[in-house]
């Protein structure tokens, strides 16, 4: 039995028909073809599938597709406007926040939700704020630095 | 524009598709007519197959086809191991298991569907029905009498008696003579336990074959495109010349897909098979079961010495677990990169290493990060701490007294290993300066006053990198060469694109090899491409791991650039009616000596190579050159790091305070992003130290197998990382590199444990093995004071 949903992402309206069983990850990926959301685990650990619904950042493997109907998603292709990189992007190219970069759409989003909350945390909250998403390259090291230099920025949106 | 020059910490070029969501890894290609394949994978540790039914899986609407292991038994062949120690035993390994499975993961059929959803539906409608036999995970318990068998039969006929896979050795000097003058010995148990590497991206394949040419295309995540494509075509018989391997983005790799796999070769034979193209994408619960784990030792160690804290000697004897299967580099790991490491820093003469491999009932054991190296500086400065401990001088004081002195070209070491160059005490010298040890000492003592439990670890590591030269390698049992290659092609218009055998996964070559070809030819890192990891692109090439990337890879794109320039410098000289000796070549310009405004720019000279219509005598047109670069010797990076740690009394937890990092890995040619790879190695070092391991129940059920079960560090574990470096260029490559990969992950697990020590040492403690969990540190904790109290009622 399929259901018919709309989305709306990045600002575009989507219609579909899809399974129940379908997960908002693999909606974004295989019927959008955003792959810029990735997938790294089976169990809603990693955080790589972090998108934001409705502001709030969310798991994407972890909601149904369905359940975001009627919902406003923004994935990581959606960040950049007018040619221009997110602070949160700009800043994780500026303080080398990435190696792979298989995590980095998730940290990235998890880093924009966590500053819309809280604009200028400490070191501590942001080590807090990110430990939902796992990353295996940095250290977090650089990571941290990056989302204290777009909080820095003043050009958070 | 940016003219850039070697250490120099340029922003990475490849960021910014990556940080915009248009990264390509391989579960982002997609491809018309796409079907899926989903593996059937043995519950069982070990069981024979007695019947394998797909009649309701392959009826499954959406479900294309379903192979078994007898199905594709021939075309699948066999997985080989690629490096071949004395007298190892080489069992088959089906990449679909046939009669027998030998752990938990591995494949027994593979269904393939139209969608992956469905794929895996029908996978679990696939009925094995399996004759469970006792499993083994306990590689020193394996090779006991009475244990169960996994490969039966003779060695001579594929099997591995007492389940062992190698007896392997090194010696240097005289051991037993040593220990017999020595005037403290001290012995220890060591485990150092099994890990999984967690690469943040699964595996992933997807094979397209075209059967009216029979040309294959496999794009798969791996390290090692070139020898996986070789492999392939020994394993399966598919002409090489008709296989391109791709490996796209790669979402990180630390070792865990540097082989040949199960499922590459699965997937490129049923995409053979159907006609169609066909992908897998590995689970993360199927990752900790399918992929490589690493580590996974079982040590009795001793070190001799005097009492005035001159080390003499260190033993060991080593039951390495490998699993169930000989994984491609395997047999290399435990061996090689372990044991002729065992000399460390010091002037140590006399060593003596025994290495049982064993196969067990476990996901096949390889490379992680470090691969061999961790372990054996795990021991060795685990033991350094034990030693001075035993004879009451300060663990510094023993490093300083037992270093090589400073050298600059080579010295040989007990093992028969030639380092290439040192300075061991500088390294040491700048992280005390850094942390303070003096002050250190004081709040320590001030803190114990408090009943704060403070401990401070050091770990001056040494590790053999820069793999490799290949006739060494192949005397050590290398069945292929290790040498890189490099292809520079300048372009008409002075553009450049450059081709490595290289093949990264997050060290972001393409930022480090526009370097290098911008500080050589003088032109914008924006005029350089860099292309890798595509075998119909490249030469034949080795790869990425063992950081050898920049040391081999790099010093083979230096060798073109220079031939390139050579040229280059002959045409201008030519065209400028000049002897070649008068034009230097400086900023990307061909300018004649004292004639400054006689002058050719690169890109002008590029051109004239094309359109040649007045080229030097004899000389071919185009302008482009090739090179191998195979080094003389390995490199030895070394360094001192330092941990800090504040342990809770009441509940066991170890929080790592401070992090010191001094590294030497010579010539830098981008600071940034050592200081990267560097910061993400410590995590995982400090991961191994505190947190991680890999849990087998005794009969062979992963138990850590998910990722809410395995600990992989959040960022609330650590404290900014400090980092330095000492440059002590390496003689046996043209830049002075020495590789910066796997620092972190060598040099920090010993320095975390020795700091965890260090705060217990008052209670009584002289070692905690890996994982120091909360747990285990109360129950120490508790243990020590019991024993106290105990000790003085007596």
């Amino acid at each position: 039995m399929s259901y018919l949903v709309t989305v709306r992402v990045n600002g575009v309206e989507h219609t579909a028909h899809i399974e129940a069983r379908l997960l908002l990850v693999n909606f974004l990926r295989d019927v959008l073809d955003l792959t810029g959301t990735h997938v790294g685990c089976d169990t809603s650990s990693c955080g790589a599938c972090t998108v934001l619904v409705n502001g709030q950042a969310v798991k994407s493997c972890t909601v149904f597709a369905v359940q975001a109907n009627g919902a406003d998603v923004t994935t990581v292709e959606g960040l950049a406007k007018d040619g221009k990189f997110h602070p949160v992007q700009q800043a994780f190219w500026d303080e080398h926040g990435l190696q792979c970069g298989f995590c980095t759409p998730g940290m990235i989003m998890t880093t924009v939700a966590l500053l819309k909350k809280n604009p200028s945390p400490t070191e501590s909250e942001i080590r807090s704020g990110i430990r939902g998403t796992l990353c295996r390259c940095t250290g977090y090291n650089n990571i941290v630095k990056a989302v204290q230099a777009a909080a820095a920025s003043g050009r958070m949106p | 524009m940016t003219m850039v020059g070697i250490n120099e910490s340029v922003k990475r070029r490849e960021d910014p598709r990556l940080i915009s969501g248009q990264g390509k890894y391989v579960d982002d290609i997609r491809l018309p007519g796409l079907l899926h394949l989903s593996l059937v994978r043995s519950p069982h540790a070990h069981a024979r197959i007695k019947r394998i039914d797909v009649s309701r899986a392959a009826k499954h609407p959406g479900v294309v086809a379903v192979f078994t292991g007898a199905d594709l038994q021939e075309q699948l062949g066999s997985l080989p191991a690629g490096w071949v120690v004395p007298d190892l035993k080489q069992p088959k390994h089906p990449p679909l298991a046939v009669d027998k499975v030998r752990y938990v993961g591995d494949a027994v059929a593979a269904v393939v569907a139209d969608d992956p959803y469905i794929a895996a539906d029908a996978a679990r409608l696939v009925r094995v029905t399996y004759e469970a036999l006792p499993g083994i995970v306990d590689a020193e318990k394996a090779t006991k009498r009475g244990a169960p068998i996994l490969h039966e039969g003779k060695a001579d006929q594929g099997g591995a008696p007492n389940n062992v896979a190698f007896d392997w050795e090194v010696n240097g000097g005289d051991y037993a003579a040593a220990r017999k003058k020595a005037e403290v010995v001290v012995k220890e148990r060591i485990i150092n336990q099994r890990l999984i590497p967690n690469a943040m991206e699964p595996r992933g394949v997807v094979a397209q074959y075209e059967p009216a040419s029979g040309q294959l295309t496999m794009w798969t995540s791996t390290q090692i495109p070139h020898l996986l494509r070789l492999l392939f075509a020994l394993v399966t018989g598919h002409p090489e010349h008709k296989l391109r391997v791709i490996a796209p983005d790669d979402g990180g790799a630390f070792g865990s897909k540097l082989y040949i796999y199960a499922e590459e070769v699965i997937t490129g034979i049923i995409a053979k098979h159907i006609g169609r193209p066909v992908k897998w994408i590995e689970g993360r619960q199927e990752n900790y079961l399918a992929t490589t784990h690493g580590r996974d030792h079982i040590t009795d160690v001793e070190i001799c010495g005097d009492k005035d804290g001159t080390i003499t000697g260190i033993s060991c004897s080593v039951h390495a677990n490998l699993g169930a299967y000989l994984s491609t580099f395997a047999p290399l790991i435990p061996t090689i990169l372990f044991g002729i490491m065992l000399v460390g820093v010091y002037k140590l003469s006399n060593i003596q290493c025994k290495v049982r491999g064993a196969f067990t009932n476990t996901t096949p054991v390889d490379a992680y990060r470090g691969a061999g190296r961790p372990e054996a500086t795990y021991l060795v400065e685990r033991m350094v701490d034990r030693f001075a401990d035993a004879v009451g001088r300060d663990p510094v004081f023993v490093r300083r007294k037992n270093m090589i002195p400073a050298f600059k070209n080579g010295r040989e070491v007990a093992t028969g290993v030639k380092y290439d160059s040192g300075d061991y005490k500088k390294a040491l010298a700048m992280a005390l300066d850094m942390v303070d040890y003096r002050q250190f000492k004081a709040e320590q003592r001030a803190a114990r006053k408090e009943g704060r439990l403070l401990g401070i670890g050091f770990s001056t590591y040494i590790e053999i990198c820069g793999m490799a030269p290949s006739a060494v390698a192949a005397s050590l049992g290398a069945g292929a060469g290790l040498w890189e290659s490099s292809l520079v092609r300048v372009h008409p218009t002075g553009k450049v694109t450059v081709f490595t055998g290289t093949s990264p996964h997050g060290q972001g070559h393409y930022t480090s090899m526009s370097q290098i070809v911008s500080s050589q030819l003088g032109i914008p890192m924006e005029d350089v491409e860099v292309v890798h990891g595509d075998t119909s692109a490249q030469q034949f090439g080795t790869g990425t791991f063992g950081s050898r990337s920049v040391v081999v890879g790099g010093s083979a794109l230096y060798m073109s650039l220079q031939k390139v320039k050579n040229k280059a410098r002959k045409i201008a000289a030519h065209q400028m009616g000049v002897p070649e000796k008068q034009v230097e070549f400086a900023s990307g310009r061909f300018v004649v000596e004292d004639v400054p405004d006689k002058s050719m720019s690169f890109p002008d000279v590029a051109l004239q190579a094309y359109h040649a219509k007045n080229l030097p005598r004899g000389m071919e047109p185009g302008l482009e050159a090739v090179s191998f670069f195979d080094p003389e010797n390995f490199t030895w990076p070394f360094g001192c790091h330092v941990a800090i740690v504040e342990i809770d009394p009441a509940t066991g937890e170890v929080k790592l305070k401070r992090y010191v990092a001094v590294d030497d890995v010579g010539k830098v040619i981008n600071p940034m992003i050592v200081d990267g790879m560097v910061h993400g190695g410590v995590a995982q070092g400090v991961g191994q130290a505190l947190v991680e391991q890999a849990v087998y129940s005794p009969d062979g059920q992963l138990l850590s197998g998910s990722m809410m079960d395995y600990a992989v560090p959040t960022a609330e574990m650590f404290p900014v990382f400090e980092t330095a470096r000492t440059e002590t260029p390496s003689p046996t490559n043209p830049l002075g590199v020495k590789g910066a990969g796997e620092t972190g992950t060598i040099a920090a697990s010993p320095a975390v444990i020795n700091a965890v020590v260090d705060a217990l040492s008052h209670l009584g403690v002289t070692h905690v093995d890996m994982p120091a969990t909360s747990e285990k540190i109360w129950r120490t904790i508790q243990d020590a004071k019991s024993r106290r109290r105990n000790g003085r009622k007596r």
